[in-house]
């Protein structure tokens, strides 16, 4: 067995990136993601992890390394967050179609402008489209559980893509919990070293990073489709292994009272497990109510949300993000997943928490207040904002 | 990419492919060598960044010689060649 220790979330994936025992972390600071540079230098400085630290003149040029370093056969890990993530934007796609199966923590934080250090889930959301892996933690333990676990998916050769492990800013990043740290024949017994099914090699040279004309493009492009269809059954199976060896279980969506619950909250990231203290004190006074936590973003888990939405007459998604002009982003996932089915049930979508404001139980008793009402007229508005002060 | 390859992340497997893509005809200006002119020195080979240029044999008083099937007309040769031995004219279609 592992250690207990108290340790922040930004520890949490650096320790996970040590156990991993990563190659490479080119890395570029940024609040809130900075501690997990200065924690692996530490270690390296300390002799405690082998591993090359390349501090780069940008987060653009961090992801840029990462790429060279991954294409090598080396197992890499970085950190960022928001105007960080948004520099990296252009190689986040390249490391994908490249399938270089780089892990990114991100410590969830908002955009600017206006300027914010805190948390929503706007910085990763904005990268939906961009071919990585996503999960979201609720906790430190999962921050790094799912680092550890992300290698083990990305680098399955079914699969091949990148990941990013979400964690929500200050929320989990700065804030100490208890977490059980495995030991290091455990990690190695999980996870064995990386073999790359092509690299950069002088000894049997090759090109990557080729052009792709439109006689192949669309074909590159549907082998990242499979990869990331595939990689629904290798986050299952990853899921289940890790449970047997550690005891800990993970799912892509993890129900909590929803088996006669009326109203079904759909939550990602730190925000659930207030949910669950809301649905537990909503309970006590006779709510049918339930609550669900979405920890693998993309690939999307279709099947799971669909029978998610069987339980539930309404279904309240909590968005911690806006896609401005339609919604938040986990709703019309949601929307999108169910657009087939025969029998669904109202989904309503509420966005709050942005820029860090807190989201608590007294916004899941508002959410479920106009849930009971959506459920009685059977007329809900799509998109409500909570918690919202007069604007002028 | 060979038509028939669709790898792992379009990685090219063989060494040596762009040799098949002859970019010559994307030229606007083309470099004309005066071989009287030319003293074997090779900066021209040494700057060109498309190995377009076949190197000098001073011994054999060869002068260098200009691949047009991938020079792409940039130019670096004639303005790197210190003795005025190549120059740029405009391609004719």
């Amino acid at each position: 067995m592992g250690t207990k220790q108290v340790v922040k979330g930004n520890f949490a994936t650096a320790v996970a990136a040590k156990l991993a025992r990563v190659d490479v972390v080119p890395a570029y600071p940024i609040t809130p993601s900075t501690l997990f540079p200065e924690q692996i230098s530490t270690y390296i400085a300390n002799g405690e992890m082998d591993a090359e630290l390349l501090l780069t003149e940008s987060e653009h040029s961090a992801m840029s390394a990462a790429i060279g370093a991954s294409a090598s056969g080396a197992r890499v890990a970085t950190a960022t967050a928001s105007q960080g993530l948004k520099l990296m934007s252009e190689m986040l796609f390249i490391a994908s179609g490249m399938r270089l199966p780089i892990v990114t923590a991100v410590g969830n934080r908002a955009l600017s402008a206006p300027i914010n250090i805190w948390c929503d889930h706007q910085d990763t959301i904005a990268e939906r489209d961009s071919g990585w892996l996503q999960f979201y933690a609720e906790n430190n333990q999962n921050a790094l559980d799912l680092m550890i676990m992300a290698f083990k998916i990305s680098e399955d050769h079914r699969v091949l893509l990148p990941s990013l492990v979400g964690l929500d800013a200050f929320v989990l990043t700065h804030t100490m919990e208890g977490v059980d740290v495995p030991l290091q024949e455990e990690v190695d017994d999980f996870l064995p070293p990386y073999k790359p099914a092509l690299k950069l090699d002088v000894r049997n040279p090759m090109t990557f990073g080729s052009f792709g004309t439109p006689a192949h493009y669309t074909e590159f492009k549907y082998q990242q489709w499979e990869a990331m269809k595939n990689a629904e059954k290798v986050i299952d199976e990853v899921f289940s292994e890790f449970h047997g060896k550690f005891g800990r279980k993970y799912e892509k969506v993890s129900e909590y009272r929803t088996d006669d619950a009326d109203i079904i909250f759909l939550t990602m990231g730190s925000m659930s497990g207030t949910a669950r203290a809301a649905v537990d004190s909503m309970r006590e006074k006779g709510m049918k109510v339930g609550t669900a936590k979405l920890t693998v973003f993309r690939p999307f888990p279709f099947d799971d949300i669909k029978s998610l939405s069987k339980k539930a007459k309404v279904l309240a998604v909590v968005d911690r993000n806006i896609s401005f002009g339609f919604g938040g982003a986990v709703f019309a996932e949601v929307s999108g997943a169910l657009i087939n089915e025969r029998e669904k049930p109202i989904i309503m979508d509420f966005i709050l928490g942005l820029g860090g404001r807190d989201i608590t139980q007294d916004d899941f008793f508002t959410m479920a207040d106009k849930a009971k009402k959506a459920m009685e007229t059977g007329n809900a508005e799509m998109v409500t904002w909570i918690n919202l002060k007069e604007v002028k | 990419m060979n038509d028939e390859e669709v790898t792992m992340g379009a990685v090219v497997t063989t060494p040596g492919s762009a040799m098949n893509y002859k970019t010559g005809s994307w030229r606007t200006l083309k470099p004309v060598l005066d071989e009287e002119k030319c003293k074997f020195c090779n900066i021209c080979w040494q700057f060109c960044p498309d190995s377009a240029i076949e190197k000098a044999d001073a011994k054999a008083k060869k002068p260098v010689k200009i691949d047009y099937d991938y020079c792409k007309g940039c130019g670096i040769c004639a303005r790197e060649c210190p003795f005025d031995a190549i120059h740029m004219v405009e391609e004719e279609k």
